[in-house]
């Protein structure tokens, strides 16, 4: 037979303040947990969403980024010739020769500067990045010193906004317009004409080039293909791929950082729900002893107060996922170590991340009641009776 | 002498409930030390910079390089004693995940950096040897670098595979000394990329300036980048100090995010604590009720309370402060060299103590203030 619910839960209203105490450490142990998960999950979004499976990018062999990579001219014609290269309409091939530098601005609401990165592109490159839109202005006309500005940056940065202007490599550039990418890492960045930054920041090569693959199967035989060209020296890496390598030591250090922080936290949480127990069976030692006078089994009586301990747990992880869920609201912007430059992203709640934030929550529960709900059944009838 | 005697014993009537509350205490106040300690470290580098040295670099941004003839104009400033060039490297050892600064300087770079250690053999044997590197002491027992050892390392920025002796290992002058960088020959760099790129020679990434008299570092900063204005790379120069702080503030978040956790975790002990001084006051109702009726004032009984919750939290505190100092050490060491200084200062402690009788405090304030007002009958009454 079983111990009506109603007796669990009752029990935990009758002892408001240690319940809530209790559960209260809880939810900050959860808040923890499912605010890291969100962190790292909104990372992933930001940097996975900036590429695309069919985009292809080249860099210089061991440059590990854009950033760092140099590509000649000639050697960019080489790969723009390839035939797994998609050809678009009018017969122009579908590949951006890209200039990646990094500049520093001046935050908004602080005076504090910030590397952001600037990345001047073909005539292809908006067409190669269907996330791209503009949301305000227009696009830069080729041959001109305009620049159009990620959303994030034109908001956080000075003179980035619309109309505005900026000053870098020696000239002055017109903000003609915003871009919203869909929370991808384009967000961060400020787009131009590669022609026109190249002369501007005195570099004679590319940085990079990106082309869309005519057919996505190809792209092991084209890996293969430039990657074995003794002439070329460079590496070719699916877009998807390149930027989750970006942000891989940053998404590391957030996880590790965060689950040892929630292990520690939760032996914390386990503790207080372990007194909380303990305190429970023994202020109801004698309750116990009739419930078992009454004919309800051990097991019956473990369940019950294993049941009481998840119910609190419960209510933690809820009250922790609750408060969780306004960080949805936070947008952290901090500085990607791998490429040197500002990258914004914001906590981002999944259905996968509420059902693990509550599985700890009741695995913290499970463990802190174990025990006492252990020695609540295992409780004689008769010293339990006397006790009162 | 009773008093305490008293407080002790009601500390220990419920053994496991006192044990576990000190566990979790301990455990907090551990965490929070080492938190402390990890955003200490982030700002490691801005602590041991030194007044007396400038940075000058590109205005554009740090990726863009400087043409080496600026180390002459550079020098003519008043007040200047010595320019060194510098190169960040950004080579990798074996894995990516090996990180470590990498410096390609030249000569008058390590007469600036007084609180470097070098044997003057060693250094002499580094001069002598294009090929030569210095290393701290930490990077090197991390990676087991002896004296005489060959250290490939694979350019990202630089391409290629580049191949160094270890010539010299330095030591720190004070503990705060970043002991985990790598110094290869300006020189050597540049000449190689002489004969591979010849568009990337002759370029500076940074200029380092060290100054006759520091209190001249704002003008002397003025004069150098007024030098260079309006030329192909105008120049940025600012104090050691700010350029690292500069560096600090991009990983702001990140610092912010942590130390947020690190109250995070004296609030959830905080709970653990007020919920166990609660529970006590409330099966002790008849106790106090009694000694009341004894003749015991009510701050009798609130002392006792806040006796018994300071007691537990000092115990706990002093533990978990003992053994922030052995965690700390291994997990520094296991960190290696991403955190070239991982020590517990003396506020990290000053700070775990605070906030450890600052829970007792707190833990025991609705609990005494419940058996304040026990009324005599009614606590006699209560079975707890």
């Amino acid at each position: 037979m079983q111990v009506p619910l109603t007796y669990s839960l009752r029990n935990l209203r009758t002892r408001k303040l240690t319940t809530a105490l209790t559960a209260g450490g809880m939810a900050l142990v959860v808040f923890v947990f499912a605010a890291v998960l969100m962190l790292d999950e909104g990372l992933r979004k930001t940097l996975i969403e900036t590429g695309s499976p069919d985009n292809v990018v080249i860099i210089r062999k061991g440059s590990e980024s854009e950033v760092q990579s140099g590509l000649e001219r000639e050697k960019a014609a080489i790969v723009e010739s390839q035939p797994q290269v998609a050809m678009g309409t009018g017969g122009v091939r579908m590949a951006s020769k890209e200039s990646i530098v990094l500049i520093t601005l001046l935050r908004r609401d602080s005076i504090k500067p910030a590397n952001v990165v600037i990345r001047g592109v073909s005539l292809m490159g908006p067409a190669l990045r269907p996330q791209v839109k503009i949301i305000a202005g227009r696009m830069f006309r080729p041959g001109t010193s305009e620049v159009i500005a990620g959303r994030a940056i034109s908001d956080r940065f000075e003179g980035a906004g619309l109309g505005e202007t900026v000053r870098f490599g020696g000239r002055e550039w017109t903000v003609v317009g915003v871009f919203d990418a869909s929370k991808s890492g384009f967000d961060s960045e400020l787009w131009g004409d590669v022609e026109q930054f190249m002369p501007a920041f005195r570099r004679p090569v590319y940085s990079s080039m990106v082309f869309k693959l005519a057919n996505s199967d190809q792209f092991e035989a084209f890996k293969q293909a430039i990657e074995d060209d003794p002439r070329l020296k460079l590496e070719a890496k699916r877009e998807t791929q390149y930027y989750a390598d970006q942000s891989e030591v940053l998404s590391k250090f957030i996880r590790y950082l965060g689950l040892t922080l929630s292990v520690i936290f939760s032996v914390g949480a386990v503790i207080g729900a372990m007194i909380t127990m303990y305190a429970a069976v023994a202020s109801r030692t004698a309750e116990i002893g009739t419930l078992r006078a009454l004919g309800f089994r051990r097991a019956s009586v473990l369940a019950a107060f294993l049941l009481e301990a998840l119910f609190l747990s419960l209510i933690g992880g809820v009250v922790g996922l609750a408060l969780a869920s306004f960080m949805q609201l936070v947008t952290v912007s901090t500085m990607n170590w791998q490429s040197w430059s500002e990258l914004a992203f914001s906590f981002t709640l999944t259905p996968p991340i509420v059902i693990k934030s509550l599985l700890f929550a009741l695995a913290m529960g499970l463990a802190g009641g174990f025990l006492p709900a252990l020695r609540a059944a295992r409780l004689g009838i008769v010293d339990a009776l006397r006790a009162a | 002498m009773h008093f305490l005697n008293l407080i002790l014993r009601n500390t220990l009537r419920h053994k496991l409930r006192t044990a576990l509350t000190l566990l979790g205490l301990v455990v907090a106040i551990l965490a929070f030390g080492l938190l402390s300690t990890v955003v200490d470290a982030w700002y490691a580098g801005v602590e041991a910079a030194s007044s007396a040295r400038l940075i000058t670099r590109n205005a554009i941004s740090l990726i863009f390089p400087m043409p080496v003839t600026y180390a002459q104009k550079i020098r003519q400033v008043e007040g200047v004693r010595s320019v060194a060039a510098a190169n960040w490297f950004g080579g990798i050892y074996k894995d990516p995940k090996n990180f470590f600064p990498q410096l390609a300087v030249d000569a008058p770079y390590f007469g600036m950096f007084p609180e470097f250690i070098v044997d003057e053999a060693q250094m002499r044997d580094w001069r002598r040897d294009r090929k030569g590197v210095i290393v701290g002491k930490k990077l090197a027992e991390t990676y087991g670098f002896k004296v005489g050892d060959t250290v490939v390392l694979m350019g990202t920025i630089f391409p290629g595979n580049w191949e160094f002796v270890i010539r010299g290992i330095y030591q720190g002058k004070t503990p705060k000394t970043d002991v985990s960088q790598f110094f290869l020959h300006w020189e050597y760099l540049n000449e190689t990329m002489k004969r591979t790129a010849p568009r990337r020679a002759n370029q500076v990434g940074l200029y380092m300036v060290e100054l006759s008299n520091p209190s001249r570092a704002a003008e002397a900063s003025r004069e150098i980048d007024a030098e260079f204005k309006n030329s192909l790379a105008e120049t940025l120069t600012e104090t050691e100090k700010a350029f690292q702080l500069g560096f600090v503030a991009m990983t702001e978040a990140i610092v912010v995010a942590i130390r947020a956790v690190s109250f995070l975790v004296i609030f959830i002990i905080l709970a653990v604590m007020a919920n166990t001084m609660a529970m006590t006051a409330r099966e002790r109702t008849a106790e106090f009720a009694t000694l009341k009726a004894l003749g015991f004032a009510p701050s009798f009984v609130v002392t006792l309370i806040f006796g018994e919750s300071l007691l537990l939290a000092m115990v706990g505190g002093a533990i978990g402060i003992a053994l922030t100092f052995p965690v700390a050490d291994v997990f520094g060491s296991a960190m290696g060299s991403l955190f070239p200084n991982f020590q517990v200062s003396l506020r990290t402690v000053a700070m775990q103590a605070a906030s450890a009788v600052a829970v007792g405090i707190i833990a025991a304030l609705a609990p005494s203030r419940y058996a304040a007002r026990v009324n005599i009958v009614d606590g006699l009454r209560s079975i707890g």
